[in-house]
């Protein structure tokens, strides 16, 4: 399959994620899927006049254009002429080649969640009137249709992500290149299954912070912090915490809160993003599915059955006291 | 003699977009323009916001210079509260810092600068199947080798700092993550790997006898490695003349700690060095889509031309120090700092050579750093001071990214961000003319390239624009 990347408005942050994949890395994965990339604008040796003609072969129907990868959000400003991102040397906006391109394209991907939904690039006030290729934030309908759909009956997969892991750009690319995405592995969304059937929350290692809402006060404890400190993992999706992250890691394993990066909108939640906002001292929010009374009675349950350790573990930078040893008999 | 003009575009291997038009005649290059031509707003899309949001919303302008955004905003708003960063703290900011720097400069030596010798106008050298064999684009072996050995290093970063890129580990008191004992032992190790491939794949030697360089002559005499292929086709492709620069170097310090900068910051201009001070820093906006006056980033404004008038051609300000442009990067950082390679390589012009030369230096002498670091870690110590934001107060957070000086410029007002202003390192680099019709620095370093008849894409330009390694996205944000 011929694929073909576009950075549109966006801060390249998905590529140099994708960068990281280890075992294999992200070019033998591709080679190994049969996936041949005709241009990217950070690993092809192409510039200029030969990506010029590459386009115009796309374009004229001369190259097939199998995969279409767009990072980035497509910038529509200013005054709708998409002319705060034109792409260089043809004179033309990265909105009206995307637009162009699109139609020809076997799949089209979003890659990260500017691409998919605008994304921190439509964040505050959004200066340059960014949206996502399909959807406009949480609204379905982006620079293309709510109606758009891919030469296979797909609609532009939304790999969402700030940045995405490279495993699941990946992994949507060897499933598309095996024709096996269909519309049963999209969520509501637009985006895979593989990883959006997860939340964040799912492997967190502050797990039994959680359990008995045990809290962080600050971001250096190792609580759990959707009390105080604006995590929203329980309500994100995302295998953040059952795979890892650059070998070991993931937001809260390194000590700061999820903040729902694979959400359309998640630029913008109305608070800061390390802290929760409350309601009388209740913060605002649920976990996922979690019935409000039900969640209510359990957490004041738990919490009232904090074990010590739990307790000063949570508002400790470290382990301070660890769990004690069961049955260590001393030598008869 | 005929005059051409040439539009260069998509420009790729630089990080975003970058459009260069040049008027040529005679077989070089007359003039260039340097059009940034992305504009999405970070500056006002801060505005009004919980001050602490800096440290979510900035490092995202950019997934190459990540962690060198979040720690720009981490030390603006750590001024603007009167908080420093723990002496622990500091330091494995400094080390998750300088992971993403050498990895920057793997990237770009690898991926984004060595492919251009692998073309077919090349395939006459001697050197060309060696270079063809490392590194050509996706398959080259040692381009292969380094994003292994990258990722690797990387988990560095997934330890300690969550991911990368776009992590919120470091904070204004220092970073959020106390590392353990064996988790100190596991960095060690990481490092240890990383320098088993630098030896190995890169140097071909000890990396102290990188670091003990000391003239042009003897980094174009090396043989070892990767770099020694480069070497030679510096030598044959009279890389130290090309794209030379103005000598006005300029470098905010890296890896700030209690004890100073381990790359000590300053002003170089035409061999004199002064201490740093940015009284003189200007923002000019004459040849930018952007509408107010001239500014101080401490006074400064981004409202964009949405009319994007004739007399401009880039989003990119000018920023001018004293009335004059300033390159940054490797180079200059090495400058500043006194190597004596770094010295030469300015004393010689400061050309395409200079700059990648001065990179690979500065990869050796990172790694020795992050082995200092990570040989301090104290994982009995305190990584992180607490601190409160004042309602109103102002900050000023001066970093070192890997492509050089960049700043950024918090004013708080009712415990709100009123104003912020960036200048990253690319704004120096590739800033369009100012109002006396000064051109950037690389406007500058493009004149006298040459340029083939039949060339619409012209080498020697590619090699004089990738040498800056420059980051498209920071440069207007």
């Amino acid at each position: 399959m011929n694929l073909l990347w576009l950075q549109a408005s966006g801060c390249g942050g998905c590529t140099m994620s994708l960068l990281c994949a280890e075992d294999p890395d992200v070019f033998d994965a591709l080679e190994g899927a049969g996936i041949r990339v005709m241009w990217h604008p950070a690993f092809s040796v192409q510039t200029g006049a030969d990506v010029r003609a590459l386009l115009d072969d796309i374009l004229a129907g001369r190259v097939a254009l199998d995969l279409l990868c767009v990072e980035g959000a497509i910038a529509r400003g200013p005054r709708g002429t998409g002319r705060y991102q034109m792409l260089t040397g043809t004179g033309r906006s990265m909105l009206d080649w995307a637009l162009a391109l699109a139609p020809l394209a076997r799949h089209v991907l979003a890659v990260g969640s500017c691409a998919a939904f605008g994304g921190m690039t439509a964040a505050g006030g959004n200066p340059s009137d960014a949206v996502g290729l399909q959807y406009d934030g949480s609204h379905s309908g982006g620079v293309l249709a709510h109606e758009f759909r891919d030469r296979t009956g797909l609609p532009v997969i939304n790999i969402a992500g700030c940045p995405t892991h490279p495993g699941w750009v990946l992994e949507t690319l060897m499933l598309l290149a095996d024709g096996q995405l269909g519309h049963d592995g999209l969520d509501g969304y637009a985006r895979p299954r593989f990883f959006a059937d997860h939340l964040v929350h799912h492997g967190c290692s502050r797990n039994e912070f959680y359990e008995y809402k045990a809290s962080a006060r600050d971001l250096s404890d190792r609580g759990c912090m959707m009390e105080h400190l604006g995590c929203i993992g329980t309500q994100a999706v995302g295998d953040c915490n059952i795979r890892p992250w650059n070998g070991a890691g993931s937001c809260t394993s390194g000590g700061y809160p999820c903040i729902n990066c694979t959400a359309p909108e998640f630029e913008d939640p109305r608070h800061a993003f390390t802290q929760t906002p409350k309601i009388a001292g209740i913060p605002v929010g649920l976990p996922t599915d979690m019935p409000k009374a039900w969640f209510m009675a359990l957490a004041s349950l738990s919490k009232a059955a904090t074990p010590d350790r739990i307790a000063t573990n949570a508002v400790s930078d470290r382990v301070a006291v660890p769990p004690s040893l069961r049955n260590k008999r001393p030598r008869p | 003699m005929t005059q051409t003009r040439l539009v260069v575009g998509p420009f790729n291997r630089v990080e975003g977009d970058l459009e260069v038009h040049l008027d040529i005649s005679g077989g070089h290059v007359r003039s260039a323009r340097v059009n940034a031509p992305l504009y999405r707003g970070f500056e006002r899309m801060l505005e009004g916001r919980d001050p602490r949001d800096a440290l979510t919303i900035t490092p995202r302008i950019c997934g190459i210079c990540s962690i060198s955004q979040s720690a720009a905003a981490a030390r603006a708003l750590g001024g603007a509260m009167g908080l420093a960063p723990t002496p622990q703290g500091a330091n494995m900011a400094a080390l998750i810092h300088a992971v993403e720097n050498v990895s920057d400069h793997l990237t770009h030596f690898y991926l984004f600068f060595m492919p251009d010798f692998a073309r077919p106008a090349y395939g006459a050298r001697p050197w060309h199947d060696q270079v063809v064999a490392r590194f050509s684009a996706m398959e080259g072996s040692g381009a292969r080798a380094a994003v292994q050995a990258r990722a690797k290093l990387m988990h560095i970063l997934g330890l300690m700092a969550g991911k990368w890129p776009h992590t919120l580990a470091i904070q204004p008191g220092g970073v959020t993550r106390t590392p353990t004992a064996a988790e100190k032992q596991r960095i060690l190790a990481s490092l240890r790997g990383f320098r088993r491939f630098l030896e190995t794949h890169l140097f071909g030697a000890a990396l102290e006898d990188v670091a003990a360089l000391r003239t042009q002559d003897a980094l174009l005499g090396w043989t070892g490695g990767d770099a020694g292929v480069f070497a030679r086709v510096a030598a044959s492709e009279g890389m130290a003349q090309l794209g030379q620069g103005a000598g006005r170097y300029l470098s905010f310090g890296a890896y700030a700690q209690a004890q100073g900068h381990a790359f000590a910051p300053g002003i170089w201009d035409k061999g004199t060095r002064a201490p740093l001070a940015l009284d003189g820093l200007v923002e000019d906006i004459s040849h930018a889509w952007m509408l107010g006056r001239a500014a101080h980033p401490e006074r400064g404004m981004t409202e964009p031309d949405e009319e994007m008038r004739d007399t401009a051609y880039s989003w990119c300000k000018a920023p001018r120090l004293n009335h004059a442009p300033m390159e940054c990067g490797a180079l200059a950082r090495q400058v500043m700092d006194g190597h004596p390679l770094a010295l030469d390589l300015a004393a010689q012009g400061g050309g395409v050579l200079a700059r990648v030369g001065a990179r690979l230096l500065e990869i050796a002498r990172i790694q020795l750093l992050m082995e200092t670091l990570a040989k301090a870690i104290d994982p009995k110590a305190v990584f992180m001071a607490q601190g409160d934001l004042p309602a109103s107060a102002q900050g000023a957070g001066l970093v070192e990214a890997a492509r050089g000086a960049l700043g950024h410029w918090v004013r708080i007002e009712g415990g709100r961000v009123a104003s912020y202003q960036i200048i990253a390192p690319t704004t120096w680099n590739f800033s369009p003319r100012d109002a006396t019709g000064t051109p950037g620095p690389l406007e500058a370093a493009l004149v006298g390239a040459p340029v083939r008849n039949d060339e619409q894409t012209p080498l020697s330009v590619q090699h004089i624009v990738r040498s800056f390694d420059p980051c498209m996205v920071c440069t207007v944000h």
